[in-house]
């Protein structure tokens, strides 16, 4: 019986080595001929994505893929490079976001990559496809240091470093805010960096922070940490986690009595938290680069769209992921190339001027996006601009 | 303030004290725990909110419904996962991984069924009531009364009736109870239906506290359970009780005079401290294990 399952074992680990080496060989064959020089006419470029299909997180995912599905129809109508989609569901974690990416890279040999969602994910997977020369760009990682994984990184999301401080800026100066309450998930890279500019904008504005509490991703129960801010009597209180921490948090704050405004990072930028916060989302600030009720021409023309195909008002993700799609079109069409990513790379780069739902676009030097950003109210279960 | 977190720990801590009791009971009679109780839970938790908003019927009646089809889903975890590993001579852990798999299981299951996003209640029990500094809502109330009648009905149930003797003789010594005439198959399948009955009407009550029902709400759930049923001493149920609600206050405390980074550092710290001092937990006996 021992020797028996002994066998096996040894069996097991042998064929896990040699298909590992079947397959870094394989990696190996195709990473080399993307170099060499492809036919024009009627190619496909494959780009992969990588996103937050299920799991806590998954309201993100749907929208990004929505719009990403929305734009590759609309590109593949007209553009001679034809764009092929692989998606693999990061689930949020990171393991599972590097698994995803390994496979892109050296199985599917993508010619680029879209995502991942989070920026913790972004964190993991950006070295290794960077070390395998692959552009990458996200459409939804706001955290500050993304681009600085490497040349090869990119994003199309607002930083929430551009974001959040214009958000505080304006609740400051229309609120006449003295004391604020920070919270945070402190288990979650991209609530903890926007924490961390949090902190910076509240204390450029000379605003007094009368407590900073953290929770964690998943957490349900926020009463202690509500009581313990209530009892202080903040001005404002700043919210930075996901959608669904920042909605029970809005939910509970609003039971326990406390009505004061709450800014949120990116993680308030999503329909969901009305969804589930319901009227306790009422008076909820955030800034972002997605407008839907914006007066342009682009922008109604998306919305309708959207609107006719999934039967809701496009989310900022759902906006930032069709923009990525068309921006990485117009590098692939620049480049030439639907396989070569050294090209796609220096072709996207030298975007700019692009013009996109999201407003006029370009990469900066680092690679992040050059863009405006909206301050939105939370008013009637709606989002609308903050003046 | 003090007061008002006092009233938040012991709402915390009473659907930990829930949870635990589940495991309790299985840990008590089988010696085992049970892993999937989390996600049976989570279940109760689904069910209960389905009925609510789409067969529209009160609360007690959905949790009614959830505790049937926790009972049911013990039944089924008994004879697939529990059973076949206790006729055999297999090892000791076998049915902790079992269970493993079928919590596993589970949670794939809830994934497809109800997907991924978080649901909650419809509420209609956010009314609150102020007592000079305290502010108790509806629901805390709701969840303070219904655990602790149960854990007081259990108590009784397993002190006073004959079923309750048989089961505390099971979980004595299950050879000389079957001797002694108890059906002891008979017991184990009610005591897992009796503690995933629990375990779902948890459920139910958690998702009306903190409004976020979701597939993966039963792993730290679960967690906290277990570290419950250790502070408590294995499978004694006032242990449960009480140890709930102590790791319950310990958490809402550290947040309400501490550091809310700290706040599970400094209960899981606390039940380390405990152990220490009684390795057996609060109310558990070296010799005997039993569901008393």
């Amino acid at each position: 019986m021992k020797l028996f399952s002994e066998g096996h074992f040894l069996k097991g680990v042998a064929v896990i080595a040699l298909s590992g080496m079947l397959l870094s060989v394989a990696g190996c064959g195709k990473t080399s001929s993307p170099t060499a020089t492809a036919p024009v006419a009627n190619q496909e470029a494959k780009i992969g994505v990588i996103s937050f299909l299920s799991g806590g997180g998954a309201a993100y995912g749907e929208a990004i893929k929505q719009g990403l599905d929305m734009a590759k129809e609309e590109l593949n109508a007209k553009n001679k490079i034809k764009i092929n989609l692989l998606y693999e569901d990061s689930r949020g974690e990171k393991t599972d976001a590097i698994n995803a990416a390994n496979k892109l890279v050296n199985k599917d040999s993508v010619v680029g990559i879209i995502g991942p969602t989070l920026s913790g994910e972004m964190f993991a997977v950006g070295p290794i496809v960077n070390g395998a020369g692959v552009p990458i760009m996200g459409t939804s990682t706001t955290a500050e240091g993304i681009t600085d994984i490497g040349e090869f990184v990119f994003r199309n999301a607002l930083p929430e470093s551009v974001a959040i401080p214009s958000a505080v800026k304006k609740a400051v100066d229309k609120y006449k805010l003295k004391t604020v309450a920070l919270m945070y998930s402190n288990n979650n890279d991209f609530a903890v960096s926007g924490y961390k500019t949090f902190e910076k904008a509240v204390k450029d504005s000379g605003l007094q922070i009368v407590a900073t509490e953290t929770f964690a991703d998943k957490d349900t129960d926020f009463s202690a940490q509500l009581t313990k801010i209530a009892s202080l009597k903040p001005d404002a209180v700043m919210v930075s986690s996901l959608y669904q921490e920042a909605a029970l948090v809005l939910k509970k704050a609003r039971e326990l009595g406390i009505k004061v405004p709450f800014v949120g990072g990116n993680g308030f930028n999503s329909p969901q938290l009305m969804k589930i916060a319901g009227t306790a989302a009422e008076g909820a600030l955030v800034a972002s680069p997605w407008f839907p009720a914006k007066d342009d021409a682009n922008v109604k023309k998306f919305v309708e769209a959207y609107k006719a195909k999934y039967n809701k008002v496009p989310d900022q993700f759902a906006a930032q992921a069709y923009d990525a799609l068309y921006i990485m079109s117009a590098a692939l069409d620049k480049s030439g190339s639907a396989t070569d990513r050294k090209k796609l790379r220096d072709s996207l780069a030298g975007i700019k001027d692009f013009q996109g739902v999201t407003g006029k676009f370009a990469f900066d030097a680092q690679r992040n996006p050059v863009m405006e950003a909206t301050v939105l109210l939370v008013k009637d279960g709606q989002f609308t601009e903050f003046k | 303030m003090f007061w008002q977190q006092l009233v938040n720990g012991l709402t915390l801590g009473s659907t930990y004290s829930l949870i635990a009791l589940g495991y309790t009971l299985i840990m008590g009679v089988l010696n085992i725990v049970n892993m999937a109780h989390g996600e049976i839970f989570m279940f109760g938790a689904f069910v209960g909110l389905l009925l609510v908003t789409h067969l529209k019927v009160n609360i007690f009646v959905a949790m009614l419904g959830a505790a049937l089809t926790g009972a049911i889903l013990g039944i089924i975890l008994e004879r697939v996962a529990l059973r076949p590993l206790r006729r055999k001579a297999v090892s000791h852990l076998a049915p902790l991984i079992s269970t493993i798999g079928v919590s596993i299981f589970l949670e794939s299951v809830a994934l497809k069924l109800f997907g991924p996003q978080s649901r909650d209640f419809p509420s209609s029990f956010t009314a609150a009531f102020e007592f000079g500094p305290m502010r108790i809502s509806l629901v805390q109330i709701f969840i303070l009364a219904v655990s602790f009648s149960l854990m007081l009905v259990l108590r009784f149930w397993l002190a006073k009736t004959k079923i309750g003797k048989a089961l505390r003789a099971t979980a004595e010594n299950i050879e000389t109870a079957n001797l002694l005439g108890v059906n002891t198959n008979k017991i184990i399948v009610l005591t897992v239906s009796l503690a995933s009955a629990l375990g779902s009407v948890a459920g139910v009550l958690v998702g009306l506290s903190f409004n976020a029902v979701e597939p993966t709400m039963g792993i730290t759930m679960g967690l906290k359970g277990l570290a419950v049923l250790i502070l408590g001493g294995m499978g004694n149920i006032t242990g449960a009780m009480l140890g709930g609600l102590i790791l319950g206050i310990a958490e809402v405390f550290s947040v309400a005079y501490g550091n809310s980074s700290y706040r599970d550092a400094v209960a899981f710290g606390m039940i380390i401290v405990i152990l220490f001092i009684r390795p057996q937990g609060l109310f558990g006996s070296r010799d005997q294990q039993g569901g008393k």
